[in-house]
């Protein structure tokens, strides 16, 4: 019953988000609700204002208009705006994670990687050492590296490893949303499609919401239960995942769907 | 045309001012790093402009200043401190910790205990604890403003996983007041306890990076550990061969190029001390101090 509650409202809310630089509109009237344990896919080309979109659902970026809400640890649902700094960013190192495409920015390129892991843990107050390693080796174990490899830097990993770090770095806190902004960009396809296998099972173990960025139609449809398509910063179709892309409707979204090259 | 070339103790009073201002909120909030307008001082950075600053801007005439450098009395960077302000505020100047109310220091806390009269001013080179995990000042800032230090324990497990113990033996992270992180400069870490509940001021001053920090006396000073690594002060397992003292500070000193050093104390007016009340060590020297005591002695 309680579990029912707990999927029963939506995780995220945003009412008409909308933000300008100048007179460009980079996101107008975005509104959708996503549900805990939810995948849903922003697709769209170049410009189109996905990042920005992904950015103000972090509270990364403050909205020129409209509100993104979210449902805290203890049931209350928030508008992110009125979070203090300090609620936000405990928020971030907690109960959201965000996968950088670029794993340079989401890790700490110096410091090992059972550090790397162990941070967010000990930002929030960790303090036994033999814990945190347990935890870290754990989760690298998880995310199938080598835990021989747990006091290598980042820097001598290869582009799927420092990938399947930066994801094992945001699910030690166990968060439950995560926003991705093209997790697969840059790695080559075997690698792509081991990720995408990962992060599947993970999301679906874990119960996680995610908002993920991509322009890659095939991560969308692996990985999505929903996508939104979006082109000059609005939302111009939003489904199910088979229905978007099987059946589009949107002469954009048909364009899209067709430019994939046949394997 | 006889008015004197510079003011009392060199910088003039509207400067003085400046810093005592600062040096009142650093004490007012404990380990927090005031900015300060850090004048230029004839002297290059890195040798203490932010340490004589401070000096300068708490003395009076009646202060007896003792300035030591990594423990030492009589080091270039000690004397030459030392001799500025004989020159410039005619303050007397000693160099037995008992003595002397206003105490400079670079990198060393003196093995005698302070007491209430006195001030401990530091030379601090990088004031900035988190500074090597996280370049941008203003992300260091907001750091400090919110209290996120979880950063400064992945610096301490990044040492256990490479060494198997906290390897950080100087500079060593402390939380002042239970709020801030500070660096309480490039002391050892085995200085570190003193620190905590001290009865004399403690000033820090960085005049390149222009901040300045304080712990007030009989404040909480907390070194940085893990429940199962244990923050442990070190000191290398000998006694001191000139004073034969177990439980100071040593410095090691290398005495030929076949492997041969030897290990004194660091504070050496607490080993001179030591040493005028007849403790020896194994390695004895300074004959010309031995002869007299040793007549002294019978």
């Amino acid at each position: 019953m309680a579990d029912l509650l707990e999927t029963d409202q939506p995780l995220l809310i945003a009412d008409s988000l909308s933000k300008s630089y100048g007179r460009i509109a980079a996101c107008r009237d975005v509104s959708f609700s996503l549900y805990p344990g939810e995948v849903l896919a922003i697709v769209g080309e170049s410009g189109s204002g996905k990042s920005t979109l992904l950015q103000l659902l972090s509270g990364q970026l403050a909205a020129s208009g409209g509100h993104v809400s979210y449902r805290m640890r203890d049931g209350v649902t928030r508008d992110l705006a009125s979070l203090g700094e300090a609620e936000r960013r405990l928020l971030f190192r907690t109960d959201w994670g965000f996968v950088h495409q670029d794993p340079a920015q989401g890790l700490r390129m110096a410091v090992s990687a059972g550090a790397n892991v162990g941070e967010r843990l000990m930002a929030v107050g960790w303090n036994h050492y033999g814990r945190i390693r347990e935890s870290a080796s754990d989760w690298l174990t998880r995310v199938e590296i080598d835990v021989a490899r747990i006091d290598d830097a980042p820097r001598t990993y290869s582009g799927g490893m420092r990938q399947r770090l930066q994801i094992a770095r945001n699910l030690v806190t166990g968060p439950r949303l995560v926003f991705m902004d093209e997790p697969t960009g840059g790695l080559d396809v075997s690698v792509q499609a081991r990720l995408l296998d990962l992060l599947r099972n993970l999301v679906a173990e874990l119960h996680l919401a995610v908002v993920i960025v991509t322009h890659d139609l095939a991560v969308a449809r692996l990985l999505s239960h929903r996508v939104m398509v979006m082109k000059g910063g609005r939302v111009i179709e939003t489904g199910l995942t088979d229905q978007v892309l099987d059946d589009p409707r949107e002469p954009y979204t048909q364009l899209l769907v067709s430019s994939i090259l046949p394997p | 045309m006889n008015a004197p070339a510079y003011n009392f103790a060199y910088l003039d009073e509207q400067t003085k001012r400046m810093i005592r201002r600062a040096i009142l909120k650093a004490i007012a909030i404990p380990g927090y790093q005031v900015p300060f307008a850090s004048r230029e001082m004839p002297m290059p950075y890195g040798w203490g402009t932010g340490g004589v600053q401070v000096t300068a801007a708490i003395l009076g005439p009646q202060d007896v200043l003792k300035v030591i450098d990594q423990g030492s009395d009589d080091t270039t960077n000690a004397i030459s401190i030392r001799k500025f302000f004989a020159k410039t505020a005619g303050v007397a100047t000693t160099t037995s910790t008992d003595h002397a109310t206003v105490i400079q220091t670079r990198h060393r806390i003196p093995e005698a205990s302070l007491h209430e009269s006195q001030v401990l001013v530091y030379q601090v080179p990088i004031p900035e604890p988190l500074r090597f995990l996280e370049p941008r000042e203003t992300e260091t800032r907001r750091m400090h403003a919110l209290a996120e230090y979880g950063l400064m324990h992945v610096k301490l497990y990044e040492d256990i996983a490479r060494f198997g113990h906290i390897a950080t033996a100087y500079a060593y992270p402390v939380k002042v007041n239970a709020r801030y992180v500070m660096d309480p400069s490039p002391t050892p870490k085995f200085d570190n306890p003193k620190m905590d509940n001290c009865p004399a001021l403690q000033l820090f001053g960085a005049g390149r990076e222009k901040r300045i920090y304080a712990i007030p006396p009989y404040t909480q000073v907390v070194s940085l550990d893990f429940e199962d690594h244990p923050f442990e002060p070190y000191r290398f397992n000998a006694p001191c061969a000139l004073c034969g003292a177990e439980d100071s500070y040593l410095d090691e000193i290398v005495t030929d190029d076949k492997g041969s050093r030897m290990f004194v104390c660091s504070d050496t007016d607490h080993c001179e001390g030591r040493q005028a009340a007849g403790h020896r060590g194994a390695l004895s020297a300074a004959p010309y101090k031995d002869k007299a005591q040793g007549e002294a002695n019978g």
